[in-house]
């Protein structure tokens, strides 16, 4: 088999990192919902979200990544405060 | 899985009809990867909400209750989705604007 050119090597590569960094996403995507499902969710499923149940799930995606975010800064002024 | 890292492709086949292959079976295996992902979870975590005393076989409410919550944890799946892209672009933006970094 011949080997691709040098524009659709490229093009592959291009085409690889754009889908891995989907995936990046769709993994995260994943796990938050798993973990706000747990926090938010908590009665007995019905046909339809519950009061507050939507709003909840939104606000646990921003304040997970507000933790994060916070987190980071945390360690980051400890490190600095001990040097 | 990975098809097309075996050779037997047709070698017939133009370079642009490979390379069409090669971005098809990629996107099939995550495709399939991601509803392998949803399908374990929406087991565990509808088992854990609608089977409370395991009995001889799933009653009709049970199955009542994991009907509704396979569309509950769908609809949760799609709010964080839409939640998370718009929080990722916001702070992209926001990266942009003052030269630094925050969420990667």
């Amino acid at each position: 088999m011949d080997k691709f050119d040098d524009a659709t090597q490229k093009e592959l590569q291009t085409f690889l990192e754009q889908e891995q960094a989907h995936s990046r996403v769709q993994t995260a995507v994943h796990k938050l919902t798993g973990i706000c499902w747990d926090k938010c969710i908590t009665g007995t499923p019905s046909t339809s979200f519950g009061r507050g149940e939507a709003a909840c799930m939104a606000n646990c995606v921003e304040r997970f990544l507000d933790t994060s975010l916070f987190m980071v800064r945390k360690v980051a002024e400890q490190r600095q405060a001990q040097q | 899985m990975a098809d097309f890292l075996k050779s037997s492709t047709s070698s017939g086949a133009s370079q642009a009809e490979r390379k069409q292959q090669i971005m098809q079976s990629v996107r099939s295996e995550i495709a399939l990867s991601n509803a392998q992902e949803l399908i374990t979870t929406t087991n565990d975590k509808c088992f854990a909400k609608c089977i409370l005393k395991p009995s001889t076989s799933l009653s009709s409410s049970e199955e009542t209750c994991l009907t509704r919550c396979l569309d509950r944890y769908m609809e949760a799946f799609n709010i964080v989705s839409r939640t998370y892209v718009s929080r990722l672009s916001k702070e992209r933006l926001e990266a942009q604007a003052n030269g630094t970094s925050t969420l990667s």
